[in-house]
């Protein structure tokens, strides 16, 4: 109908405009879930490897920390099992926690490990009368990255750092961080601090840090939602990398996989400086105890955020894989054994290494967990 | 036979009368049955978080009201924000489209402003905080150091623009479409006998469209306006995604710490979320689910009472 003419049947077009507007939004909502789905495709496809007696399908709801790991751990795992199927929905910890406990999903992915009241609560899936377990599997060093023209080589001691993120140092050149960098070129400009806006393990585990080694600074505990009104916050490591980058002198905390093209300061523990590194952050995890009060399985780990060790990168998040340790279904016992297993191994953790850039299990440690996935039934 | 005398003829009725107001029955009854189940599973998820004793819920909030109450504000004010900015732009496109531009142009830009509505709201969020933020930072800066003795433009400029202007510039940019098509539609439905009166009159066209088409519009453009503030109130994606909240509530436009919306908040918060930090997320969709509805009830007097003074009839 030509757009001029007026007659009373104009309600009548406008249904049909929107109803062409509302296909089309359908139409590419299908178009591209299929474009979605396809992508875990490829993963099965490519099988050179000996042959597996394993077979079924089993799913992990959990971590968006781990997403990437999960993924390649997926295609590791389906190449030397092609007729084993495993799904991993990175909904969030909380998420994933919720949902194993519910008997959603075989496994959860979590930065956190099960709180005492999620222990107690028996979920279907295990059989009755066991408990679940924490199993460390994803250990990635937290960063503190900056954009400031000019400067590459900052220098912050846990008490600056609180500082700086409550909002206390405010300006580049403050005397506090002079003190530390000697010789730099610290611009006179405000600091721009960017946290992140949604709940996440890496907030969680940068206050913990800041609580346990600046407790007169940072003067609240430790928490998944950042607990101060300072500076701008960001939604995913994605969204605080972006923010950064796009904004002159700021500074954020960053699971280190999503920190390049960003400068990374070096971290004071005890009394020299250090530089980020891998092996450093899971010394500090092995060296660290298990939470005290939990099955000889449960690897609950009671980080160590005090460690002074030579090269030590305290500042550290500990991702965790829930499992039964024994399944009501002994066939979904052995496949999630199987993959635990993969996962643990020192395979599993390179293939993590290599596409989420996570730090790979010290050799303690990965026999701590393997001891403990060979008791899965 | 008395009905007869009457002159009322009743009709046989048929199968396929039957049949179709039956299932008309059941397809009104469906959409009532749906709305009554969602609120009854927000009123049931709710009760925990509102009975919550202090200091078991999140952000360590020492009741329910006082953890919600932000996140109202910051909800009705940036969806206030964004139709402050979109109500005139969508009135003039409208306008321009019925009014002014050649007829072929008008078909054409009429199709795009509907294409535009199709564009799903992650796509909008992507380009707020990829493109927009960054490119009016600077100029907040300016707003900031020239007008800051305007208590809106005052406080720390924010160093990455993602504050509640720019959340507001995107809403009004998704919610453009929307509105335009109905404002459109409805200035072209201003009787033509009342248009050519006024020009006949020796009215020029803008005082053609101020005396005769903006009078008849009137409730369809307040009805375009609540049905983009349904849209802004509940956009969730975008402004999660391009906002840089806090717990705080302040009229700055221009710095990082802004209150953030109910939906944000519960798209931000829910993955993390557990025990009573569910239930206190369900609780805010809960009030969400209030203003929205309190918001359409205002919409639905406001175009009944200016009904009788459209001039249509």
């Amino acid at each position: 109908m030509p757009a001029g003419v007026t007659t009373p049947e104009g309600n009548t077009v406008k249904f049909t405009r929107f109803g062409s507007a509302a296909a089309i939004a359908v139409a590419a909502t299908i178009v591209l879930s299929s474009c979605a789905a396809n992508e875990a495709a490829p993963a099965t496809s490519g099988s050179a490897a000996p042959v597996s007696k394993l077979s079924g399908t089993f799913n992990g709801i959990g971590s968006s920390a781990q997403g990437a790991a999960e993924t390649a751990w997926i295609a590791g795992f389906q190449i030397a099992n092609p007729k084993v199927t495993v799904n991993y929905d990175p909904q969030g910890s909380g998420a994933g926690r919720k949902g194993f406990i519910a008997g959603a999903a075989a496994f959860a992915g979590s930065d956190a490990a099960l709180k005492d009241t999620e222990l107690a609560t028996p979920s279907p899936l295990c059989m009755a009368g066991t408990k679940a377990i924490d199993l460390p599997i994803y250990i990635s060093p937290i960063a503190i990255a900056y954009n400031v023209a000019g400067l590459t080589d900052l220098k912050l001691d846990a008490a600056t750092i609180a500082g700086i993120f409550k909002g206390a140092i405010t300006k580049w050149d403050d005397p506090a961080i002079k003190s530390l960098n000697s010789g730099a070129a610290l611009p006179s400009a405000a600091i721009v601090v960017v946290h992140r806006s949604d709940d996440s393990g890496t907030t969680q585990n940068f206050t913990e840090y800041l609580a346990a080694n600046a407790p007169t600074v940072w003067d609240k505990p430790a928490a998944q939602t950042y607990p101060y009104a300072v500076g701008d916050a960001a939604k995913g490591t994605s969204g605080v990398a972006d923010a950064v980058k796009g904004a002159a002198n700021s500074i954020t905390y960053i699971d280190e996989s999503g920190a390049t093209g960003l400068s990374i300061a070096q971290l004071k523990v005890g009394s020299a400086f250090v530089k980020i590194n891998a092996s450093g952050a899971a010394d500090v995890v092995a060296k660290s105890p298990t939470v005290t009060g939990r099955d000889a399985n449960d690897l609950a780990i009671a980080i160590d955020r005090k460690n002074t060790d030579k090269n030590a990168w305290p500042l550290v998040l500990v991702s965790y894989m829930i499992v039964c340790n024994t399944y009501a279904d002994p066939a979904q016992g052995e496949l999630v054994k199987a993959y635990a297993q993969y996962v643990a191994s020192s395979e599993g953790q390179a293939a993590a290494q290599k596409q989420a850039g996570s730090a790979p299990l010290s050799k303690d440690l990965a026999a701590k967990v393997a001891k403990a996935i060979a008791t899965i039934k | 036979m008395a009905r007869q005398s009457t002159g009322v003829i009743t009709a046989r009725v048929r199968l396929g009368d039957r049949v179709f107001s039956g299932s008309t029955v059941i397809a009104g009854s469906v959409i009532l049955g749906v709305l009554a189940a969602v609120a009854l599973f927000l009123i049931v998820q709710s009760i925990p978080a509102i009975t919550a004793k202090e200091g078991t819920l999140p952000n360590s909030a020492p009741n329910f009201w006082a953890y919600v109450w932000p996140l109202v504000f910051g909800t009705v004010w940036s969806a206030a924000l964004a139709l402050i900015i979109s109500i005139p732009i969508s009135i003039g496109v409208a306008l321009f489209i019925s009014h002014y531009a050649p007829r072929r142009l008008a078909q054409g830009l009429g199709y795009v402003i509907d294409l535009l509505a199709a564009v799903p709201s992650v796509v909008f969020g992507l380009w707020g905080v990829l493109v927009l933020a960054r490119e009016i930072q600077p100029f907040f800066v300016f707003l900031n150091t020239n007008f800051g003795w305007i208590p809106l433009f005052g406080g720390v400029v924010s160093g990455t623009g993602k504050t509640v202007l720019t959340v507001a510039i995107v809403l009004a940019v998704m919610v453009l479409p929307i509105m335009t098509a109905v404002c459109r539609e409805i200035f072209l439905q201003t009787p033509q006998l009342h248009e050519e009166a006024a020009l006949a009159l020796g009215a020029t066209r803008w005082e053609m469209i101020r005396m005769a088409v903006l009078p008849f519009a009137r409730p369809g453009i307040i009805s375009a306006s609540m049905l983009g503030l349904g849209r802004a109130l509940g956009e969730t994606l975008a402004v999660a995604m391009v906002l840089s909240p806090a717990r705080v509530i302040n009229f700055f436009l221009l710095t990082p710490q802004n209150p953030n919306t109910i939906a944000a908040n519960i798209a931000l918060q829910f993955p993390e979320a557990s025990g009573i930090g569910i239930n206190t997320l369900i609780a805010s969709g809960l009030v969400l689910f209030v203003i929205t509805f309190i918001v359409n009830a205002i919409a639905r007097v406001a175009v009944n009472r200016r009904k009788a003074f459209s001039g249509a009839n």
